[in-house]
């Protein structure tokens, strides 16, 4: 049936609602594992917490206050409730400064994940469903990809450009597109000689369609499981190279930039080192949490990834 | 088999130019990579003399044909920053990067698979719930934090092992754990799926049943079977190593080439940042391709299905 002339109700029915059904039973089947609940529930927090801390905490990261430099934390002697994680070298508030930091890392997680998606989705689509010298040329590409270690080419490649969040976002996506149009290639090559695919071809529906209507949302599972892992992966490397001076340009605080700083003060002050890593491994963390029960929850062909 | 192998050194060649053009390339991303190896107060002179000294006034593909042809006899040119060949200081520095990769390599597999192994045999025990848990923890972790706060308890607070520098043994124990830890969790993760895979199948039932003393059925005939993915994934993981020590070596000092590549970075050293590059994702591609064979020795079934 051709949706394009299908009234409202029809296609809500048709279409619509048999998708937010499967959408619900999916959440319900993830929610139902606790550790995957754990790892929403924490997400959702640092998210929401990311979003709206302005509200309740409006601590200016930047501010220097030189009186008091090193502060240690609250309940430690020597520390005050005024920075309840203590300062820095600078005297800026550290809790301040990782709120800050949790959008930067967030912001380039979950951008640079669409673009490797966006692009996996595309390139991977082709090379499955048109095959032939088409597809050779973009898995020989693939291949090279897969054989570069990420970091060296990520930081060359800033090295070059320039650091700034637009370069990382688009640097970090363009290097990792390779795992998703591998996972989408393999999934439309077997999806191809399905009947409903042949059918759809066999009555003349164009291309296009068939990838976007019929095979893509088939293939979206997988990805969804792959891309929630990968913010992980994203977020990690995007500290690492923040670590190594060529993340977000100053004077953005970003998670990696702290604990670059707060190496040089090691022996004074834990703290400066101690609570941006813990940022980092509970975003971490409750991303993996989430990723393997939505990896067992829709796909449990992926457990070893 | 013969023709199996022939075709992963095809892959392994042409994945290798690929790896050069990128490389060669990367450096032409900004527009004029003269004026990025000058400072910005450089006259029209310097830049002039520096272009034609290293070739730049060549059309592109030239200029990647010389690149190329000189990099496969291992001449990158000489490095601008210390003026010496790129070559030369890459290969005073890699003994102790493989050192560390070697290193954190042995520690991963050494404490994954057993802790693995018994979190297959004895599953849903506390014991496979707190390996695994620690595990997920070690995913989480990211390396260079887990280096930072290492250096914290053992140097810092205890005074029991070394900050930075290479030398004795006590020098390798806290980078090439952060550095291994990464890939402890993942293997652990990995050998216990795997080893949960095998311990249902039917041979390993077929050994029990032969009345085979648990210790045989779980070393000879489960382990040998599980090892496969696990040495695939080790290969492949390499290339993480790799990746990783350019962060771990500035975490601790050491003198590989990680830290090479990042200090030539911050001079705008280009020939010796193209040479690391390029030096360290051979080694990679080698690496890959040799556990790919020793994958083929492992599962003859391989080359089969792939010649058919």
């Amino acid at each position: 049936m051709n949706s394009a002339n299908a009234t409202f109700p029809t296609a809500f029915t048709e279409e619509i609602q048999p998708r937010l059904r499967l959408l619900w039973e999916t959440t319900r089947e993830v929610a139902r594992r606790p550790s995957a609940l754990v790892g929403g529930i924490l997400l959702l927090a640092i998210v929401l917490t990311s979003l709206s801390f302005p509200l309740f905490y409006g601590v200016d990261p930047l501010e220097q206050d030189l009186l008091a430099r090193l502060q240690p934390p609250a309940w430690e002697e020597g520390g005050s409730w005024e920075h309840p994680l203590g300062t820095d070298n600078l005297g800026r508030d550290i809790l301040a400064r990782i709120l800050h930091g949790s959008r930067v890392s967030l912001t380039v997680g979950l951008s640079a994940v669409l673009v490797a998606e966006l692009l996996g989705i595309v390139l991977g689509l082709i090379s499955g469903y048109y095959g032939g010298r088409l597809d050779s040329v973009i898995m020989r590409i693939a291949d090279v990809f897969m054989a570069y270690p990420f970091m060296l080419l990520t930081i060359s490649v800033i090295a070059v450009l320039g650091s700034s969040l637009f370069n990382l976002i688009l640097v970090l996506g363009i290097s990792d597109w390779v795992t998703y149009a591998r996972t989408i290639r393999g999934s439309v090559l077997s999806l191809k000689e399905k009947e409903f695919v042949e059918a759809s071809r066999a009555v003349g529906t164009p291309n296009r369609v068939i990838l976007l209507r019929h095979i893509l949302p088939n293939v979206i599972s997988p990805l969804l499981v792959l891309g929630t892992l990968r913010v992980a992966n994203i977020i990690i490397w995007e500290s690492g190279l923040s670590f190594l001076g060529m993340g977000a340009p100053p004077p953005t605080p970003t998670w990696g930039r702290m604990l670059a700083e707060g190496r040089v003060y090691i022996t004074d002050a834990w703290w400066l080192v101690t609570f941006p890593g813990l940022a980092i491994m509970l975003t971490i963390l409750s991303i993996n949490l989430l990723g393997d029960g939505l990896r067992d929850a829709l796909d449990p062909r992926l457990r070893n990834i | 088999m013969g023709r199996y192998i022939l075709k992963r050194l095809w892959h392994a060649v042409y994945v290798m130019v690929g790896i050069s053009m990128i490389s060669f390339f990367f450096i032409h991303l900004s527009g004029d990579p003269v004026m990025l190896m000058l400072p910005a107060d450089a006259s029209h002179q310097e830049i002039e003399e520096l272009r034609e000294r290293l070739g730049f006034n060549d059309p592109i593909p030239v200029q990647y044909l010389r690149f190329a042809s000189n990099a496969v006899r291992g001449d990158f040119g000489e490095s601008l920053y210390y003026h010496v060949s790129a070559m030369e200081l890459i290969l005073e520095r890699l003994p102790a990067s493989l050192e560390l990769a070697v290193a954190a390599m042995v520690i991963a597999l050494s404490v994954a698979v057993p802790i693995g192994i018994v979190s297959a045999v004895r599953r849903n025990s506390l014991l496979d719930m707190g390996s695994m848990l620690g595990a997920l923890l070690g995913l989480s972790m990211p390396h260079f934090w887990l280096g930072i706060m290492l250096i914290l308890l053992f140097s810092v607070k205890l005074g029991w092992l070394p900050t930075s520098g290479r030398g004795s043994w006590a020098h390798l124990v806290m980078p090439s754990l952060a550095l291994g830890m990464g890939l402890m969790a993942m293997f652990a993760r990995l050998t216990r799926s795997v080893m949960l895979e095998v311990l249902g199948q039917d041979y390993v039932r077929t050994a029990r049943a032969k009345g085979l003393k648990e210790r045989l059925v779980i070393g000879k005939h489960a382990l040998k079977n599980a090892l496969i993915p696990l040495v695939t994934v080790a290969g492949m993981q390499f290339g993480f190593l790799i990746g990783g020590t350019v962060i771990i070596e500035t975490v601790f000092a050491w003198p590989g080439v990680g830290r090479l590549v990042v200090q030539a970075i911050f001079n705008r050293d280009y020939p010796l940042v193209q040479a690391c590059v390029l030096v360290l994702a051979v080694i990679f591609v080698v690496v890959n391709l040799l556990v790919d064979l020793l994958y083929v020795h492992l599962d003859p079934q391989i080359s089969y299905l792939e010649e058919k």
